[in-house]
């Protein structure tokens, strides 16, 4: 019943605010129904670490929710919240018009992404997913720029197209379920079956899906979009897409890997880490060169896409341990960063990386959250991805895949030289030439973001609450062996 | 029983010859210069597909399939035409496309190509389906349809045909899908109809924004945004 009620208060908070006259109703009503989405979901995920099943049931074997669902929707619902917060203080700022239009869409966009983890139906997961994309294009588009609405096309061009054989890849399980008479065309239920399901059938469906949703998780080559639409986008959506949205499509290959594990001539665990470390190397070099600070931080989502999915492919509980603390450490880190880019967009007015030196001495908030932001995501100690991507070497090291491990050291170490050297420069660098205009103070709500949403960075990387421990081993054991 | 036979053969060859021009719609998206004339062609691929979910359905009787081809007519051939002629302008269809990145002789051959290929690519599938009849037709044309759209969205500049091409990929999948999955539950055939109708309204009101604001509708010549990191 409670997750009933968590996905209607989105949905009724789109129809509220499509009949606001004021800009402002649509945002106050969005964050207060972002803080009851938080409230109900913390309670559902307290239900579940602390109840004998793990497992929390709405509509029998339709919306059900277990630990891996759990991460991700409480994800969904920490990146909404201080989205939410940060998009007052954005629209106050930007003055543009169709605010109603933006806080229709981005409760909408939030609806669909907090479905994701509900479904069990995989077709349904499949119109859940495709909606994610379609709630958000016109968001990605909303500052109705040349450069965004080109964004926004190919955005939803290549991502539809991923669909669209993702989609014929969920028809060929259902084919390959039906031939040996599963019960019920759930996860749970693919699950039991698996192991009778026709091999080819199966690989083939998985393929299909891993390509298919892999351009929208912005796995190499299909990632050309990422960088643009999570640029272009207005700050707090950046902050989603990057954040959760990418999580919540892996997270259905995710749910289908223990499946297609059962049939081990199928060689899953090897794609993925392939399709990983390609995307993590590609992702690490382009880092190096990148000039947009917004797309700094938006290619680094390609490398934490592939280092997770590195992480997975390894297999074995510590390493899918490590990938789930990876995936926590990514969203809020991650969000965090754009918000600290956002930040330095509003106050400088420029993406160019070489036109912003100095921050902090002319905006200390906003060049600390960068600094911050930086350090995090790039996986410096003490922070929840340096621990989480130790983690992961350590058991690529102790399962004797020394080629895969290495490369992956190899380029998380490109990678975090370039996002320190970029943010350095940005942070520190002389004044000299560099943009005359005095940075405009930032508005209270985004100030006050900047602060919340770097507590969860800070913590996670000294302390781990034991709850959320409990959760991330309850989730890595959902994914299988 | 003759003549329920003879029915099923009827049937069976029905769907068949609907397979058929299927792919030859789905060549039509690819090598049809102007856009409206494009649109046509989708119109009558949906309309195909409609009539093989109605053959796959007769026989057994089968009220979802037939709820299938109903909604696909509804959707695809009714609503669609209408919210592209509402959203953009009457200009937009008039458009001939000149410079299709591959000539349009080349894309026949390719086309000719991504058939044969995913005949072939579909056989392994069939055979560990151990399937005779409607998925023998449906699989190898549905991933031929969807190869086809992916080609369309590759070589086409203007934005309805690129929509198209997404469609026709769609339209493939689900071809595929009324042999392989004829009893998907009936709220995930309404969910994929809702979700065709929101692509539909969202990329026509990015195609009229990109209009007015660029002042073309030709997509694909976009370049603003290039990869700085290749430099």
């Amino acid at each position: 019943m409670i997750l009933l009620v968590l996905i209607t208060i989105p949905l009724a908070v789109a129809v509220l605010s499509s009949f606001s006259r004021q800009g402002r109703f649509g945002g106050t009503i969005t964050f207060t129904g972002a803080v009851v989405v938080l409230g109900l979901t913390a309670r559902t995920t307290l239900e579940i670490v602390f109840s004998r099943q793990h497992l929390l049931v709405a509509i029998p074997h339709w919306i059900t929710l277990d630990a891996l669902g759990a991460v991700i929707l409480l994800l969904v619902a920490v990146v909404n919240l201080t989205a939410a917060l940060f998009s007052l203080g954005y629209m106050d700022f930007k003055k543009t018009g169709g605010v109603r239009r933006y806080y229709v869409n981005f409760n909408l966009f939030v609806f669909s992404m907090l479905i994701v983890p509900l479904i069990q139906e995989p077709s349904l997961v499949w119109v859940a997913v495709e909606l994610t994309t379609l709630f958000s294009v016109l968001l990605v588009g909303f500052e109705n720029t040349h450069e965004a609405l080109e964004a926004a096309w190919k955005y939803v061009v290549l991502t539809i197209m991923g669909a669209a054989i993702a989609l014929l890849g969920f028809l060929v399980l259902y084919w390959a379920a039906k031939q040996v008479a599963a019960p019920y065309h759930t996860w749970q239920g693919l699950l039991a079956v698996a192991p009778k399901m026709s091999p080819v059938l199966l690989k083939a469906s998985f393929v299909l899906i891993l390509v298919g949703l892999g351009a929208k998780i912005g796995l190499v080559p299909l990632h050309t979009w990422l960088p643009d639409a999570h640029s272009q986008a207005p700050t707090p959506v950046c902050a989603l897409l990057s954040g959760v949205e990418t999580t919540a499509v892996l997270y259905v290959i995710l749910r289908l890997l223990p499946i297609v594990s059962a049939a081990t001539a199928i060689h899953a665990k090897t794609w993925i880490l392939i399709f990983g470390l390609v995307s993590v190397g590609t992702a690490a070099f382009l880092l190096l060169g990148v000039r947009d600070y917004k797309r700094l931080f938006a290619f680094s989502t390609v490398e934490h896409m592939g280092i997770i999915l590195v992480a997975v492919g390894l297999g074995g509980a510590a390493a899918h341990a490590a990938a789930m603390l990876q995936i926590v450490g990514h969203a809020v880190t991650k969000s965090f960063c754009f918000y600290a880019a956002g930040g330095v967009l509003l106050g400088m007015k420029t993406r160019d990386i070489a036109s912003v030196r100095g921050l902090i001495r002319r905006a200390p908030l906003t060049g600390a959250a960068l600094l911050l932001g930086g350090l995090a995501i790039a996986g410096a100690p003490p922070f929840a991805l340096f621990l989480s991507e130790f983690s992961i070497l350590k058991a690529g090291l102790n399962q004797g895949e020394y080629l895969a491990t290495w490369l992956l050291v190899f380029f998380i170490a490109i990678a975090f030289f370039a996002i320190i050297n970029h943010v350095s420069r940005m942070v520190f660098g002389p004044d000299e030439n560099s943009n005359p205009m005095r940075p405009g103070s930032l508005p209270v709500s985004c100030r006050i973001t900047l602060i919340i949403a770097a507590i969860p960075v800070i913590v996670l990387g000294l302390f781990i609450p034991g709850t959320l421990q409990k959760l991330i081993e309850l989730a890595a054991a959902a994914m299988g062996g | 029983m003759q003549g329920f036979q003879d029915m099923a053969t009827i049937m069976g060859n029905l769907n068949a010859l609907a397979g058929g021009l299927f792919i030859i719609a789905a060549v039509g998206i690819v090598a049809t210069r102007q856009v409206g004339a494009c649109l046509k062609f989708f119109i009558f691929q949906s309309i195909f597909l409609a009539a093989s979910a109605f053959l796959l359905g007769a026989r057994p009787f089968s009220t979802h399939l037939m709820a299938v081809g109903v909604i696909n007519l509804v959707t695809k051939v009714m609503f669609l035409p209408w919210l592209l002629r509402h959203l953009l302008k009457e200009e937009v269809y008039a458009r001939r496309e000149i410079t299709q990145v591959v000539s349009i002789p080349t894309s026949l051959i390719i086309a000719l190509g991504l058939t044969i290929g995913a005949y072939f690519f579909s056989l392994p599938w069939l055979k560990a389906a151990a399937v005779t009849g409607a998925p023998r037709i449906n699989v190898p044309v549905g991933l031929a349809g969807l190869l086809l759209g992916a080609y369309t969205l590759t070589n086409r500049r203007e934005a309805v045909p690129q929509l198209l091409g997404l469609l026709a990929m769609e339209n493939g999948a689900f071809f595929a899908g009324v042999a392989i999955a004829p009893d998907l539950p009936l709220i995930a055939e309404l969910a994929l109809a809702f979700d065709l109708l929101i692509l539909i309204f969202v990329v026509g009101v990015l195609t009229r924004a990109v209009h007015e604001r660029v002042g073309t509708t030709a997509v694909g010549a976009l370049a603003k945004l290039r990869e700085e990191g290749h430099k």
